[in-house]
């Protein structure tokens, strides 16, 4: 069955049956679940670990797991973490070597990572953040060994979003709510009346899993039901980037006043590129033991709001809050599609949620446009 | 799901890993400065091109990125300035020692292109290294080019490169050498590279400029070439930026919309001119 097909119906209690048929064929599935106050992305052991019945409120520089009337598992939008932790890891070791007895080095490649990982409820920015991450770090002349070793046979089980948060803005990205492509399975989740999960299936081994779970023909007016859900979705999301194309407004703001106005307010913490799914930048750290003739090199996630970032011999090139502000917004924003073809924000709000001075990148960008609407008219 | 690529196998060469190179010579350029050549223990990577870049690995201390300073079969050549912690392991290693080696990265000189034509190339400090492999290019094969321009600027005569080559190509080129800070010994020209602009005995609009050195020598000699005639798509600069990888993963080496490692270093300077007139971009 392709995507497209008729759909069918999971109820809840079946997706223990799910979760078996990933685990049989030997996955690691990881997804949301509740930890620390968050709804986080761990291992899963089963579905029973799955984030039921808790919501979230976020707003910018806010976020708070709220309990529900209903025991809803994915009513809950973007948490502090993505499948970015998982597939791109913060730290990973890129190759070992040792001194032989003349003194030549012997390097050895980190092995690639042996599991297969299950991505169980990504959502529409989700999918989104991994069409990037694979442009980036897969697209290019050299495929990134950690990425490619992680990425290679995963299983995407989507979920559509039925309830977006304050802080998100994937329907003027044209990322969501509606799954589109890039899953093996996409869930659309239904409490009411029978808390149930509709299924359509995206690839042969799509298909191939669903055929191991208990499935019931899903009704007409249940799949209707299933996308009006996910219609009001849109539809009540609040936030939105502008509507004008971005690369240019971005390019032509490199000078803007604008950015001592963001510079007042940002701490450069770095949050903002912590959380968000696509951020991939990375620099890397020379490990050695005592005697220096065991090394490692092993690359971290970096930020481009560190001032070493920047380092070049003599110094740093952008020291000012101004311009590493705008290193970050212009390259989601602006010059990303020039790089990759694509825009490097997926709308999910995450870096809206957990900038603690509150910054918003819509907000941001809302100013940008407005300022040389301003220029352009005096 | 999956990525569509075919991973590493392990025979082939996974750019994240340095290639173990062993030190066969090494040269003392300047107080700070010495060139050393390179030749592969086991695996030989693919043949590099002027202006490509290697990164270069101290073991146990970091890698960066260095270009290639002269073309020389199955060696690698790299002038390399002690100004940090891995470029000063790299300037100590003494030959028999081995470094790690990756790449080659980058985009070329291409300086093919300026068959037929006028050739300018200006170097400031160690800017002069990546260039001298187009100066030997473009001196080997006589007939294919016309005049051969080339200006070295320095700060001052001991930190001057490449003596012994900027002598031998006196007289198949034109050589002009300028330094900011002259001491006694010195009879030459003394000021900035673009002082000696005017002099350059060559057809600007039909020469080509290849172009390296500090940022604002690089602004300030393009615009001075502009200036003497020559049209800004026929300057080629260099540019730099810090690299963690080389090959377009870590993000350090952006500059606008150009990723340097993988866009660069080498670009036409139209694409580079409004970029290096951004302050902190």
């Amino acid at each position: 069955m392709r995507s497209g097909d008729a759909a069918v119906l999971i109820d809840v209690a079946d997706l223990s049956a799910l979760f078996g048929a990933l685990h049989r064929r030997g996955y690691t599935i990881v997804g949301p679940t509740v930890r620390d106050g968050a709804v986080v992305v761990a291992e899963l052991g089963g579905a029973q670990e799955l984030p039921y019945g808790w919501g979230v409120d976020t707003e910018a520089g806010h976020y708070r797991l709220r309990r529900r009337a209903d025991d809803a598992a994915f009513a809950h939008c973007a948490g502090p973490q993505s499948f970015k932790d998982v597939l791109h890891p913060p730290r990973a070791r890129l190759w070992s070597a040792d001194r032989a007895p003349d003194g030549t080095p012997e390097v050895v490649p980190e092995p690639p990572s042996e599991k297969r990982y299950a991505l169980f409820g990504a959502r529409p920015c989700d999918l989104a953040a991994l069409g990037v991450l694979d442009r980036v770090l897969t697209g290019g002349d050299h495929p990134e060994p950690v990425y490619t070793g992680r990425r290679d046979g995963t299983f995407v089980v989507a979920v559509e979003c039925t309830e977006p948060g304050a802080t998100c803005f994937c329907a003027s990205m044209g990322t969501g709510p509606h799954a589109r492509d890039g899953f093996d399975l996409a869930l659309t989740e239904l409490v009411d009346p029978d808390h149930c999960f509709l299924v359509r299936t995206g690839s042969p081994a799509g298909a191939e899993i669903l055929a191991e779970v208990p499935t019931r023909p899903a009704p007409g007016e249940t799949v209707t039901a299933a996308a009006g859900l996910v219609d009001r979705a849109a539809a009540t999301m609040t936030r939105h980037m502008p509507d004008e194309p971005l690369p240019p407004l971005i390019a032509a703001s490199r000078e803007s006043p604008h950015w001592d106005d963001v510079a007042s307010r940002c701490l450069t913490c770095g949050n903002c590129t912590m959380v968000c799914p696509t951020c991939f930048c990375t620099t890397t750290e020379e490990v050695t033991d005592l005697t220096g003739d065991h090394v490692e090199r092993w690359r971290h996630w970096d930020s481009c709001f560190s001032v070493d970032f920047s380092y070049l011999h003599g110094g740093a090139v952008r020291t000012s809050g101004q311009s590493r502000y705008r290193q970050w917004i212009s390259h989601k924003l602006g010059t990303w599609p020039e790089q990759f073809g694509m825009s490097g924000c997926v709308g999910c709000g995450r870096c809206i949620a957990w900038c603690p001075a509150g910054i918003d990148i819509t907000a941001e960008a809302a100013a940008l446009a407005a300022s040389r609407t301003g220029q352009e008219q005096s | 799901m999956t990525t569509g690529t075919a991973g590493y196998a392990s025979t082939a060469v996974n750019p994240a890993v340095p290639v173990p190179y062993r030190v066969v010579d090494r040269r003392a350029d300047t107080h700070d400065t010495v060139t050393i050549e390179l030749a592969a223990v086991t695996t030989t990577l693919p043949p590099f091109q002027p202006g490509q870049f290697a990164m270069l690995t101290a073991y146990g201390i970091g890698d960066v990125p260095i270009s290639l300073s002269a073309c020389r079969d199955d060696r690698l050549v790299h002038t390399i300035r002690a100004v940090g912690a891995v470029t000063r392991a790299l300037h100590d290693a003494r030959p028999g020692e081995v470094v790690g080696v990756r790449g080659p990265f980058g985009t070329t000189w291409d300086v093919g292109s300026a068959t037929g034509r006028d050739v300018i190339v200006v170097g400031g400090g160690i800017g002069l290294a990546p260039l001298r492999p187009v100066v030997e290019h473009v001196l080997s094969r006589p007939g294919s080019y016309r005049r051969v321009a080339v200006l070295a600027g320095a700060r001052s005569p001991a930190e001057l490169l490449f003596t012994d080559d900027l002598r031998r190509w006196t007289g198949p080129a034109q050589v002009e050498v300028i330094v900011d800070r002259p001491d006694r010994g010195w009879d030459g020209p003394v000021g900035l590279v673009t002082s000696l602009i005017p002099e350059v005995d060559v057809d600007p609009a039909d020469a080509v400029a290849f172009v390296c050195g500090p940022e604002p020598m690089m602004r300030f000699t393009a615009r001075a070439l502009v200036g003497h005639g020559v049209p800004a798509e026929q300057i080629r600069v260099s540019l730099e930026r810090g690299m963690r990888c080389g090959t377009g993963w870590c993000g350090h080496c952006q500059l606008g919309p150009l990723l340097i490692c993988r866009d660069g270093p080498v670009v036409p300077y139209p694409v580079a001119e409004p970029l290096l007139n951004v302050r902190e971009l």
